[in-house]
């Protein structure tokens, strides 16, 4: 699959890859109402990642319903709304607009995004505020709930649980670490909001143990995300006990990535004489 | 025209002068249309410390022979790079990114230009518009006499221009010193590139003398071609990408305060 945000909305991809070949596409982050997203600028290339600071730049629920989802409802793989919101209203609204339509498989809850002042990350940094936008939204929406999780936390497993207990489907994390960067020769921010969300291979090893710590926490799949750049870093948060990976940043740097890390998987499973990706979920030797 | 992902082969990589680079790259699948003001994306080889790839302009094409150059000043660690790359190795490229300049009218008489690299697009540009049968004036800004390059093969498009910043060649002072605006020429366009204060000042100068204006930005890219939103400049129909609604823009489309 590929990750929130750094996929479009799929269609900028087409002339590069065949869609219906991933596993699921995640659409950018979508809130109910326009939003015009931070000023420039909003990004820093850090050591082996990015911050970026773009503020869920999107044009809200009903440009959303009339003119994105005729465009995806084309494409026949799981097509993800990636559901954001400053109020649990807001998530409530946008998600019964969402589950209108019938080609949309999933929404995956963003409560982790660092980059928006109100709301946001704080649903997914406090277990009572993210219980309670699960529950909330859990009751309007029928269809396949995911939740996506911060890493800005001191205890992951406990927020998962949380959420579980409220009846996500499945869990996906890690979003973007809080980060900054500064420009010493100016000693000014370089982000114009000072502080952006971290991506990129540097985070990999922090995303890769928590999705171990909640993979084995929680009984709903896991998809994991944070760094993945290959089809190695893929197999090993399946090893981690990932069900499902995602593909944020790699996509700017390769947007062939995706076919690549499929293909990858392909081989390692059949160097491995494993018969599904299921024999190597969750399959870490100790 | 699609985008696409390709290992190029590198031609040439002529050294112009202290700090300028001009690549020359062929593909083995036909190029397709290209227009002036369009950019490439390239990720840098064997360079761990350029996480993204960077940004190029398109700076002549040579479609027949499915060629087209770019051309680099050396500016960090990944500009470094491409220096030093050689004839035979290959380059990962996406391209063509952006919309490219308006085309003139064959009446038209248009000036062109170019501070410091951003007279890159300007030579693929100035070609064109010449085919086109437009009357191409072009204006070129450069630090010192030493940053100055490709003067000749300007000028084989139309009358060149040049200032420095310290008067050591050409008039002393930036672009919009140029005697070049006072004169009568009543250009139907400015097409303009270069750092921003510059962009900036031509934009002011094209206002003041009610000349239309088309700018080309160079905000930091993270994907280049729509997807990461991190490109955004601020325009009358709000926050819009640099990569994909530009690089051009009218600056009536802008919010600058000029
Ligand atoms: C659409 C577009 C077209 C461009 N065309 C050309 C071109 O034809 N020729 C050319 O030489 N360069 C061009 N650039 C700029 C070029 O992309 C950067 O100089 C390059 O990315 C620097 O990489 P680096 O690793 O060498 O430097 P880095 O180490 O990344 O940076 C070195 C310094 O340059 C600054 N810098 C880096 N990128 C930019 C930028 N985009 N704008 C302003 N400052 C920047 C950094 O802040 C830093 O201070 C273009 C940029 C864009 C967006
Ligand atoms: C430019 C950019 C924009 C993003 N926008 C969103 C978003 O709208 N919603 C979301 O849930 N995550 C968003 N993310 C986070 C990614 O989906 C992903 O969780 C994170 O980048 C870690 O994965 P990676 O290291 O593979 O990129 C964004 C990330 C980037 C780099
Ligand atoms: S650079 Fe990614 S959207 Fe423009």
């Amino acid at each position: 699959m590929t990750a929130s945000g750094t996929f479009g909305n799929g269609v900028e991809f087409d002339d590069f890859i065949d869609i219906n070949k991933l596993g699921g596409i995640l659409l950018k982050g979508t809130t109910l109402h326009h939003r015009e997203g931070n000023d420039y600028p909003r990004m820093a290339e850090t050591p082996s990642g990015m911050l970026n600071a773009v503020g869920l730049q999107n044009k809200g629920a009903q440009y959303f319903c009339e003119h994105i989802y005729p465009k995806v409802a084309r494409y026949n793989t799981k097509v993800i709304v990636n559901v954001n919101g400053s109020t649990i209203e807001e998530y409530i609204e946008l998600t019964q607009q969402i589950a209108e339509l019938e080609h949309i498989a999933a929404i995956e809850l963003n409560i982790s995004c660092p980059n928006v002042k109100e709301g946001g990350m704080a649903f997914g940094t406090s277990c009572p505020m993210a219980e309670q936008v699960t529950r909330a939204v859990r009751k309007v929406y029928p269809k396949t709930l995911i939740v996506k999780l911060s890493p800005n936390v001191t205890n992951i497993v406990e927020i998962a649980r949380a959420v579980e207990a409220q009846g996500a489907d499945s869990i996906s994390l890690v979003n973007t670490f809080l980060g900054m960067a500064i420009h010493a020769e100016s000693r000014r921010p370089v982000l114009s909001t000072i502080t952006g969300g971290l991506s990129g291979p540097a985070i990999k090893p922090i995303a890769l143990r928590m999705v171990w710590q909640v993979a084995q926490a929680v009984k709903v799949p896991v998809i994991g995300m944070g760094g993945i750049m290959n089809a190695t870093d893929a197999i090993e948060f399946m090893i981690a006990g990932a069900s499902a990976v995602q593909v944020g940043t790699a996509n700017f740097i390769d947007p062939l990535i995706t076919m690549k890390i499929i293909a990858g998987i392909e081989e390692y499973l059949n160097r491995h004489k494993m018969s599904s990706v299921n024999e190597l979920i969750g399959s870490l030797q100790m | 025209m699609d985008k696409k992902v390709c290992d190029l082969l590198i031609i040439r990589n002529i050294k112009l002068n202290h700090d300028n680079y001009l690549l020359e790259l062929e593909s083995d699948e036909l190029l397709g249309t290209i227009v002036p003001g369009q950019f490439v994306n390239v990720l840098v080889p064997d360079a761990p410390s350029t996480f993204l790839r960077r940004p190029f302009s398109i700076h002549e094409t040579n479609i027949s022979n499915n060629r087209f150059s770019i051309l680099v000043k050396v500016v960090g660690e990944g500009t470094r790079k491409l220096g030093l790359l050689q004839p035979g190795n290959h380059l990962n490229v996406i391209f063509p990114l952006g919309n490219g300049f308006s085309r003139p009218k064959n009446y038209e008489k248009i000036l062109l230009i170019g501070g410091g690299v951003g007279i890159a697009p300007m030579m693929h540009m100035a070609r064109e518009s010449k085919e086109l049968g437009a009357e191409i004036h072009i204006l070129l800004g450069a630090r010192t006499d030493k940053d100055h390059i490709l003067i000749e093969d300007f000028s084989k498009h139309g009358p060149v221009y040049l200032t420095t910043n310290d008067g050591s060649l050409g008039v002393h002072g930036f672009v919009t010193h140029h005697p070049v605006f006072s004169a009568d020429h009543h250009f139907n366009r400015i097409y303009c590139c270069g750092p921003d204060p510059m962009t900036h000042a031509v934009a002011a100068k094209a206002a003041q003398l009610d000349i239309d204006c088309e700018v080309s930005l160079e905000n930091m890219m993270a994907c280049g071609f729509g997807v990461c939103l991190c490109c955004v400049t601020s325009t009358t129909s709000g926050n819009q990408c640099v990569c994909t609604e530009g690089p051009v823009f009218n600056t009536k489309q802008l919010k600058w305060q000029i």
